[in-house]
């Protein structure tokens, strides 16, 4: 049974390069500050996502909503084996928390995508740590979920056998397709871009970079997407309207969380007492710690 | 002064007895409670539930919601999701908190999803306090404090708009009270109103294997960094630990070489611990370790490098190579207790 299996992915800034810089003076992060990044488990996913496509068949349709330089991650999903991919971007959807966010992913399944086997996400992105999106897309979409899925066993009659690693506990569950699994970074190890694809696909272009393509090859917007598309080049790009969006339920109206204030972890700087590293110093450090009752 | 609902801790249950993580939010629910001046409910969901609602009492719940049936003997998302959505709009309570744990990570998400409310998740600290935007001032709101970025900001978030306001809190960041046995309050049934969503997800087969060692009950910890060179030379972290008695931890760093088991992992992405006494050895201290470590009552730091971050938070220090300091620290400990 060939599957329609759609991945959610995130750019996401490297957070392992934060500085006070990057941060503005409203408490936001100035993401074009900092490298961005395919969000690491949203790779883990994609694998999952293509894995299957091997074994039954059927297409990988890669999501990712954010800025248009996100159309970065798409490309680099295409170059991995990614079937299509699709860009929801619009000036409106920014500042989305999780609840916002979920809702202009489902809207966007809901208004093109459908029917569709398995939706799969990284277990969490690595700026927000939140692990949200993931359920609150399938209570949108009314599915099951399983998180923290780091295998799928077997598909067979409309129903999936699935592992999840829940650290101390694991667990196999059976569930009726469709279901969305969040995949941690111990299921796989994710492929390479595939060289071929790397030379097909550096030609691929989001609806954001139509207009500069076709003044530079003097055709008109409509020639450059038909184009693109004959070769699977073209990056649908969607908006607002494009997916029926209700206005009061995206970016920062649809956001119930809101950032009161934001702060850079400062170190306290204790009243830190130093002993030297010989006998001596360590006889009066445990002398100290015996007097202090340190010790219980 | 505007009324507001009850405060709300959805209680886990672990194997058939309530997770800790519900008791410390009990503890924080009962701080926020008495500020609103409302009570402290907890909802249990369970085969068994009411049995548990002795033990919930105890620490500190006025009310337990309990809903009883079979089929909530193990935890599936959607019927769990749809008993607890239920109640939260029969009910109203202003805060419903939950521990983030892989279960309520599960679960909360898909109740916030429900009732379109706001949610933060793994909170590391909770206050009420007051909130202004465009001109118009939110008062006794729920100030949701959180890590970000990789634990390189604290975050605080509110939902000014919507009730309830609900968040996940970190295992271990906040205290248990002392249990108060007997004391008494009010038990309430909650419907358990399900259908075929029942079958969505079975549970074929659940493994469970013990934690190899119990860091956050350990009054004092001793634990090795990258900076101990070896597995080798980790050994002197078990030494030291069985002179004094601790739990053994390690960084991250540690783990990742191999030198100790993930059981062992203190920091973010492991267990938050608070002892009495937090020994890092060959530890530098990355902000990631500090979140899991930062609140343990004395910490005695021994590093080469007097740069390091931990030296800023520890109290008593040693600059020295780890592998001389500990074989003297642990003779001088054999003369001492």
């Amino acid at each position: 049974m060939p599957l329609r299996i759609i991945v959610l992915a995130k750019q996401v800034p490297d957070t392992k390069n934060v500085t006070g810089e990057v941060m503005k003076p409203d408490g936001t992060l100035n993401r074009n500050a900092l490298a961005a990044i395919f969000n690491p488990e949203d790779l883990n996913a994609l694998e999952m996502g293509l894995e299957l496509k091997e074994r039954y068949g059927g297409e990988v349709i890669v999501i990712t909503m954010g800025p248009p330089r996100a159309a970065e991650i798409l490309k680099d999903s295409l170059c991995r084996g990614a079937d299509r991919v699709i860009l929801l971007s619009d000036r409106r959807f920014a500042a989305s928390d999780t609840l916002a966010t979920s809702y202009t992913i489902a809207q966007a399944i809901q208004t093109h995508l459908m029917p569709y086997d398995m939706v799969l996400c990284g277990r969490q992105a690595i700026d927000g740590d939140t692990a949200q999106v993931g359920p609150q897309v399938a209570e949108k979409l009314g599915i099951s979920q399983a998180t923290f899925a780091d295998k799928v066993l077997e598909i067979d009659g409309g129903r999936v056998r699935i592992r999840r690693d829940l650290g101390r506990a694991q667990e196999t569950v059976e569930a009726r397709l469709p279901v969305l699994l969040t995949v941690p970074k111990s299921a796989n190890s994710p492929r390479w871009p595939n060289a071929r694809l790397l030379l097909k696909n550096r030609r691929a272009r989001s609806g954001f970079e139509i207009e500069a393509e076709a003044k530079r090859q003097g055709r008109t917007v409509d020639q450059v997407v038909e184009g693109l598309q004959k070769k699977g080049l073209f990056i649908e790009t969607w908006g607002a309207e494009d997916i029926a969006a209700d206005l009061a339920r995206i970016g920062i109206s649809g956001s119930p969380t809101k950032v009161k204030k934001v702060e850079s972890v400062v170190l306290a700087g204790r009243n830190l007492k130093l002993y030297s590293a010989d006998d001596s110093g360590v006889r009066d450090l445990v002398t100290e710690l015996v007097e202090e009752r340190t010790f219980g | 002064m505007a009324q507001h609902g009850e405060v709300w801790v959805y209680a886990e249950v672990d194997d058939g007895r309530i997770a800790d993580v519900s008791l410390e939010l009990l503890g924080k629910g009962r701080e926020l409670a008495g500020i609103l001046g409302v009570q402290l409910g907890a909802v249990v969901l369970s085969s068994d539930a009411k049995a548990l609602a002795v033990r919930l009492f105890a620490h500190g719940a006025d009310i337990v919601y309990a809903a009883e049936d079979a089929r909530l003997a193990r935890y599936t998302t959607i019927p769990y999701a749809r008993v607890l959505t239920d109640a939260i709009r029969e009910r109203k309570p202003e805060i419903v908190l939950y521990g983030a744990t892989p279960l309520g990570r599960d679960l909360a998400p898909r109740v916030a999803s429900a009732l379109k409310t706001g949610l933060t998740a793994d909170c590391t600290d909770l206050q009420i306090g007051s909130y202004e935007s465009a001109g118009r001032l939110y008062q006794q709101k729920l100030m949701q404090i959180r890590p970000a970025w990789g634990g390189n900001i604290i975050a605080t978030i509110v939902s000014p708009d919507v009730l309830p306001e609900m968040a996940t809190v970190r295992e271990g960041v906040m205290h248990v009270p002392e249990p108060v046995e007997g004391r008494q309050g009010v038990l309430v049934e909650i419907p358990v109103a399900l259908d075929s969503e029942c079958d969505f997800v079975t549970l074929l087969e659940r493994h469970t294997q013990p934690r190899r060692v119990d860091l956050r009950s350990a009054n004092i910890i001793v634990s090795g960094g990258y900076g101990m060179g070896s597995k080798q030379g980790f050994a002197l972290i078990h030494e030291l630990a069985e002179v004094l008695g601790a739990a053994v931890g390690g960084s991250r760093a540690a783990v990742d070489a191999g030198f100790v088991h993930a059981d062992h992992q203190v920091g973010q992405t492991g267990t938050t611990v608070r002892p009495k006494l937090y020994v890092a050895c060959g530890i530098s201290g990355a902000v990631q370790h500090r979140a899991g470590m930062e609140e343990s009552a004395k910490i005695l730091a021994i590093n080469r490098d007097r740069e390091a971050p931990i030296f800023q938070i520890a109290h008593y220090g040693i600059v020295g190579d780890v592998r001389e300091v500990l074989p003297r620290l642990i003779k001088a400990l054999k003369g001492k207790l």
